[in-house]
């Protein structure tokens, strides 16, 4: 099994990113490429870029940010965020991109989520789920839905989805853990890697979460502190969790 | 020096390729054009995409016999991910492929663990971590290093395949992608 993954989550809108970057060493903190590059190098091990106003006509802008952060970070990353057909996939990836993650749109149409995967592959394509109280919300976590979340996990799966990223909407934001009951549920039901997302609140919430799965999404734990996430990193390690040894020169 | 040739077939992500060779002041030349993958110093076939189609641009383009014809005049090639497994005989993704067969050996379905495979493993016997995102494996006697028992290298006279992706794989990355460009 590869090691388990420490995925901060950027949310972007109009090409800047918002929430809650409190930092001083960045000339810009609302540049995404700038962030990305200095999360890349504090040890990263990939990033996910949420484009949470994802209207037609921010998709130049998130177009052009996703390509200068291929030019300048050699770590993974995912695009999330007004992904709702095949060419809205191929733009992202062939603008430098590893994976676009599909949320409302794949609810509405399933079957884009095969057509991503018989062009990319399913290591390109992942599934965000939001979910509470065992059904999927869509709309940014707004809009309750009668889908279950578990029939849904497998279902997109089986249509092609390579990762899920599954969000616990009661935990998101609340920084007391995370959902491991959910996540655990999501992770034995599928076989692909499942990141479990909304919840951590310290190095102790996501060691937690990184010894049940393949990887945990960290937000505001390190906006608040960027240049802390290599500190972060060798606290999970203190807590057990191995992750990847960093090559000499990150922090 | 002479552009690295990063061959186009038109699936994915080539871009972090490039950038890679641009970190480390080397200049690119994305093409499918079969002279320009004859006669470079150096030849990147990188991977993100499906096999079957893969090979059919490769084929129709003429890269694929010059990709061959270079082998036999021992130019350094890397093939990366799916440009590793495209260098195999052949592959059973896409209901069965035959590549290039410039190594001995196939690719066959990950068996083990969550498939597809993502994420970062220890390779050995090198000791560095390196990024994989890949649900087909590669099965070779010319296999050189693995990752959690995955062929994760393989090396045939001056061609070299990699599993991982180095541009995708941070600093160890790059030194990776510089290493193979200063030795050939």
């Amino acid at each position: 099994m590869p090691l388990p993954r420490l995925i901060p989550c950027l949310d972007v809108a109009h090409g800047r990113v918002v929430k809650g970057i409190s930092f001083v060493q960045l000339r810009d903190v609302g540049d995404p490429v700038e962030l990305a590059a200095f999360y890349s190098e504090g040890g990263a091990d990939e990033l996910v870029f949420l484009d949470i106003t994802a209207t037609p006509e921010e998709r130049v802008t998130m177009t052009s940010v996703v390509q200068r952060v291929a030019d300048v970070v050699e770590i993974p990353f995912t695009v999330g965020g007004g992904v709702r057909s095949v060419d809205d996939a191929s733009r992202i990836i062939e603008s430098g991109a590893d994976r676009v993650s599909l949320n409302s749109a794949a609810l509405a149409d399933p079957s884009l989520l095969s057509a991503i995967a018989d062009r990319f592959g399913s290591q390109a394509v992942v599934i965000s789920i939001d979910s509470a109280d065992g059904v999927v919300y869509t709309h940014g976590a707004r809009v309750a839905t009668t889908i279950a979340t578990i029939p849904w996990a497998v279902e997109a799966c089986e249509r092609g989805a390579g990762e899920i990223l599954l969000t616990s909407i009661r935990h998101d934001g609340q920084r007391r853990g995370f959902d491991l009951e959910l996540t655990v549920a999501v992770r034995d039901a599928v076989n692909v890697p499942v990141i479990a997302s909304g919840g951590a609140g310290s190095a102790q919430d996501v060691a937690d979460a990184l010894r049940v799965t393949d990887g945990a999404l960290v937000a505001s734990i390190v906006h608040e502190n960027p240049s802390g996430l290599g500190g972060l990193r060798r606290e999970i390690e203190a807590l057990g969790v191995a992750l990847r040894p960093l090559k000499e020169g990150h922090e | 020096m002479k552009p690295v040739v990063v061959v186009d077939y038109g699936a994915g992500n080539t871009r972090s390729v490039c950038a890679a060779l641009t970190h480390l002041q080397r200049e690119s030349l994305l093409t499918n054009d079969p002279k320009a993958i004859r006669e470079a110093e150096y030849v990147v076939l990188p991977g993100v995409g499906a096999a079957r189609s893969a090979m059919e641009r490769l084929n129709e383009t003429g890269a694929s016999s010059a990709l061959r014809k270079r082998f036999r005049e021992g130019g350094s090639t890397l093939g990366i991910c799916l440009g590793m497994q495209l260098a195999m005989e052949r592959s059973d993704e896409g209901g069965g492929v035959k590549g290039l067969g410039i190594l001995e050996g196939d690719v066959t379905l990950l068996r083990a663990g969550r498939v597809p495979r993502l994420g970062w493993s220890i390779v050995e016997p090198w000791g560095e971590a390196y990024y994989f995102a890949h649900s087909y494996a590669v099965n070779s006697p010319r296999a050189v290093a693995s990752a959690d028992g995955v062929t994760a290298a393989v090396r045939h006279k001056s061609f070299l395949g990699v599993q991982f992706h180095p541009e995708k794989s941070g600093s160890a990355g790059l030194d990776f992608l510089d290493q193979c460009l200063s030795l050939a």
